[in-house]
């Protein structure tokens, strides 16, 4: 891939959907990553998946379709609260897999959705995608600044809402709601993995060395944008499809946080 | 300067922050009471009594996470609650610098204790257990809420940091909160309790 390149807005404007989206997802799996929900995303990009084939199904626009899935799903965590750990998210990602697969199953071009799901489509994604994913990065930036206190407030002392009162703390369901939208959109434009890899590699590698909570957004953030341009690249130069080399891309860089824990 | 720095003024309401009126409470079944207490700005109020008598059940009643069985808790939330948990969420990795950790909770950074200023800067996870407790602490003392319960305050501290812990109980007592502390450290509440409330069936 040459610059030059990104003049052509057929490759410019997959480029952008991929750079947003890798910049803001990070910062998402940085919260979910210290609130210990980071399986949780998985789950709920596993029934946004669900969501899409859902819609090629029922004849419904796809993105709205996988964002109104993965909201839902997003509004059932937030109900059911860490009461089951890790379980609730475990049978959200079974549920979301099994539904996608055998609608797809039962649906025309159904194994070329499927594959959309498992590789990504970002080379096929356009100004349309562009404006809900430029959409979801400033609610991203708007609300996660004014909610971040809260969320680690929340976090390290369990009981400061309850015991002041507040039974029904906003703050975790206009979380689980950027996370539902961020990764509805991720998941259908680079696929369920790779979505999934950009909201947990990149916090996972910062974790250990960022000195403090603003570097650490900042690292992932950075990290994750750092993998989309080095992934565009790479998938464009070798002719290969963009999920399966940001994943491998993302897990190569990830021998950083092996260097940095010895 | 977060808001715990304005906080420090001596409060003069008379009305008591906490009132605990013949508490009778547990989870299935009652574990505690009654027992009848109140705590007004100003006040430190011990809660003393043996492993399993019931001390923390109290202040899982006073926040609502234990069953009230009989009695009430009337409890002044306006002015809002800090709690400290007997075994704070301590994480694995917690990239997160002390002073940010403070600014959680909005307590006092400009004004702080000479133990806790050292940890300001310095990466939560990378603290010992006693630095960690001794953050935890200055958190909700240093915080803007009016009322403060602690249990166990003093886990896994050195001496000369449990000293450290009292003197400021006893400065957040003077600028005007009511502090509702669980320990088993008799020496320390000799030294700073307003009133020792014996719990136990």
């Amino acid at each position: 891939m040459t610059l030059g390149m990104l003049a052509d807005p057929l490759f410019l404007v997959p480029f952008l959907n991929g750079l947003l989206l890798a910049a803001a997802l990070p910062v998402l799996g940085v919260y979910a990553r210290l609130r210990g929900e980071w399986l949780a995303s998985l789950g709920i990009g596993q029934a946004a998946a669900a969501g899409v084939v859902l819609g090629a199904f029922a004849g419904l626009p796809l993105a709205a379709s996988a964002v109104a899935i993965a909201l839902v799903a997003a509004g059932a965590k937030t109900m059911l609260g860490r009461g089951n750990g890790e379980d609730t998210y475990a049978v959200m990602l079974l549920a979301g897999w099994s539904v996608a697969l055998l609608l797809a199953a039962n649906t025309a071009h159904g194994d070329d959705l499927s594959r959309a799901l498992l590789q990504g489509q970002i080379y096929f994604t356009g100004l349309s995608h562009l404006a809900g994913i430029a959409g979801v990065t400033v609610a991203v930036a708007a609300c996660l600044p004014a909610i971040s206190r809260r969320l680690l407030l929340g976090r390290f002392f369990p009981e400061y809402f309850q015991a002041n009162g507040v039974t029904n703390p906003r703050h975790a369901l206009v979380f689980d709601m950027l996370v539902a939208m961020a990764l509805a959109l991720a998941a259908s434009v680079v696929g369920v993995m790779a979505a999934f890899a950009v909201v947990f590699v990149p916090p996972w590698i910062a974790f250990p060395f960022a000195h403090g909570w603003r570097r650490t957004v900042a690292w992932a953030a950075g990290l994750g944008a750092s993998a989309h341009v080095v992934s565009f690249a790479l998938a464009l130069a070798l002719d290969q499809p963009y999920g399966p080399v940001v994943v491998a891309v993302l897990l190569v860089m990830s021998f950083a946080r092996v260097a940095v824990r010895h | 300067m977060g808001p715990g720095d304005q906080r420090r003024r001596i409060l003069t309401s008379s009305s008591p922050l906490l009132t605990v009126d013949a508490l009778v409470a547990g989870y299935a079944r009652p574990v505690v009471g009654p027992l009848s207490f109140t705590l007004a700005r100003g006040e430190i109020v011990a809660l003393t009594g043996a492993n399993g008598s019931g001390k923390t059940t109290v202040l899982n009643a006073v926040i609502g996470t234990a069953r009230i069985f009989g009695g009430r808790v009337a409890c002044d939330r306006s002015a809002g609650v800090a709690v400290l948990r007997q075994f704070p969420v301590h994480l694995k990795e917690m990239p997160i610098l002390g002073a940010e950790f403070l600014s959680m909770t909005g307590a006092a950074t400009g004004a702080v204790p000479a133990l806790v200023r050292s940890l300001l800067d310095v990466r939560v996870d990378r603290l010992s257990g006693g630095q960690y407790q001794l953050l935890t602490v200055w958190a909700c003392l240093g915080s803007p809420a009016a009322l403060v319960m602690l249990d166990e305050p003093t886990n896994n501290m050195d001496p000369g940091t449990v000293a450290a812990v009292g003197d400021m109980l006893i400065d957040a007592a003077a600028a005007g909160q009511g502090v509702l502390v669980i320990s088993h450290e008799a020496p320390l509440l000799a030294r700073i309790a307003s009133r020792e409330i014996a719990v136990g069936r």
